[in-house]
């Protein structure tokens, strides 16, 4: 046999491409369950994690159940009766790619030793590709409780420290409104004393500078619903009641 | 597959000759350090200790089997098109690599993120199956690509470990400079934060291939 006459080449090359061909999809098709469910329990273990508990991957399934009481979604600041996606199953990334009002965007409630948090899921672009995470707000509305947050590709020592506890730790007790008004956190360099700052990451500037317009885009949709069900606020008196302000 | 009845029936699987292969790799032939191949992810992925660790093994195994399947078909595969089929077996091995990694331990292949892929683009792979594995039977093959991925591996965890002390006072991810000594706590300390950056692999790098040489003058080139 001629290893190298036309005729082989040909038949070796369809024969090789076929073979590869079903040998790899073989492989995703069978590995694919269990790369979902990764997936999923990851998505439960992160949302836990921005309400401050630590689960591993398997447990998260059983304690999403036990905490997450309620799933949402919000169109243009109002919940939809028949959404066209469970709240669950929202892809981030489709959602914020429309303008604000038009989103179909997903919101988490749970119950904690009997406090209601929000927690709400938020996605936009680092220096090298997506970056997300979850922010958990308090029962007022607008006081976040926690936050996580998740890359793809951010520079290891520099940008990717926004998924460490030396970043997120920054935002527990950070406001997200002032006197009933939206106001957006803002990633700082340096001091970051405020009620609405948080201390950037050195070196990883365009990280940071990702983070804080992440925040904006994707927490704004939902201050209108989240402002409105705090009795407090809309309540004519509550406007200048807000003791943290005073203080700093 | 007739090429197995073409091994070397008397020739003992550690033998000599063939711990030579498994050897060479690591110090006098290293693909890193002697024949500069696989430089690239060698400076992009070795920050920190852990996905370097990582990174050297999805390499060790890919350069492994690569080398192993190619021996295999080296007497079937047409000489025209080898580059292409060797280039299908190399991706097909890393993408089968990273599926199986997101399946089972989706940890690691997070951290390892789009390196994983690049794997491909490696040209300890090409070089080895094209030096190698194509002229080699497969025990020998599979041997050389154990050893071309040790080597290379060796040299990711040694940047990495010197990167990641010196830039971030860490190894493997745990404090090793004691918190008192940085200057933010009032001691003398400071992360070199250049350490952290490009081009700092670049230069730990040479240094290595620098000492590599000063202790065994036989590699210095002419």
């Amino acid at each position: 046999m001629n290893v190298n006459s036309n005729s082989y080449t040909y038949v070796f090359s369809v024969v090789m491409v076929v073979v590869v061909a079903v040998m790899l999809s073989v492989a995703a098709l069978s590995l694919k369950p269990a790369q979902d469910a990764n997936i999923q329990k990851e998505k439960k273990q992160e949302i836990l994690k921005s309400l401050g508990i630590e689960v591993t991957r398997d447990e998260a399934e059983a304690v999403f159940e036990t905490y997450i009481t309620e799933q949402l979604v919000l169109k243009g600041g109002k919940p939809e009766a028949n959404p066209e996606i469970p709240a669950f199953d929202i892809k981030m990334a489709d959602a914020v790619s429309k303008p604000m009002d038009e989103r179909e965007v997903p919101l988490f409630i749970a119950e904690r030793e009997g406090v209601v948090y929000y927690i709400i899921p938020v996605r936009g672009k680092g220096l090298w590709g997506p970056i997300w995470g979850y922010v958990s707000i308090l029962s007022d509305g607008y006081t976040i409780a926690g936050a996580t947050f998740g890359h793809k590709s951010e520079t290891p020592g520099l940008g990717a420290e926004i998924s460490l506890p030396i970043f997120t730790d920054q935002f527990p007790g950070k406001k997200l409104a002032v006197n009933g008004t939206y106001q957006s956190i803002l990633v700082r360099k340096g001091d970051a004393s405020g009620d609405h700052q948080v201390d950037g990451i050195s070196g990883g500037t365009i990280t940071s500078v990702g983070v804080e317009s992440m925040l904006n885009d994707c927490l704004q949709p939902y201050m209108s619903y989240l402002l409105a069900r705090n009795p407090a606020l809309t309540a004519p008196l509550a406007a200048n009641s807000d003791p943290l302000i005073s203080v700093l | 597959m007739s090429q197995a009845t073409k091994t070397e029936p008397k020739e003992a699987l550690f033998s000599k000759k063939n711990v030579k292969i498994l050897k060479d790799p690591l110090n006098e032939s290293n693909p890193v350090t002697v024949q500069v191949l696989g430089i690239c992810s060698s400076l992009a992925i070795t920050v920190k200790l852990e996905p370097a660790i990582v990174m050297g093994v999805s390499v060790l195994v890919v350069t492994a089997f690569a080398n192993l399947i190619t021996s295999l078909l080296r007497n079937l595969i047409p000489n025209r098109i080898r580059i292409i089929v060797q280039l299908v077996i190399v991706a097909a091995l890393v993408i089968v690599v990273d599926q199986i990694l997101k399946a089972y331990v989706y940890d690691v292949s997070k951290q390892l993120s789009v390196f994983v892929g690049l794997i491909i683009t490696n040209c300890i792979l090409m070089g080895r199956i094209e030096a190698f594995a194509l002229a080699n039977t497969p025990w020998k093959a599979f041997l050389d690509g154990i050893g071309n991925g040790a080597g290379y591996a060796a040299v990711l965890i040694v940047v990495a470990f010197i990167r990641e002390l010196l830039g971030a006072g860490q190894l493997y991810g745990y404090q090793i400079i004691p918190d008192s000594w940085y200057l933010d706590n009032g001691g003398w300390y400071s992360n070199n934060g250049l350490m952290l950056l490009p081009p700092m692999a670049l230069i730990v790098l040479a240094v290595l291939i620098w000492v590599q040489r000063a202790k065994f003058r036989q590699l210095i080139e002419n």
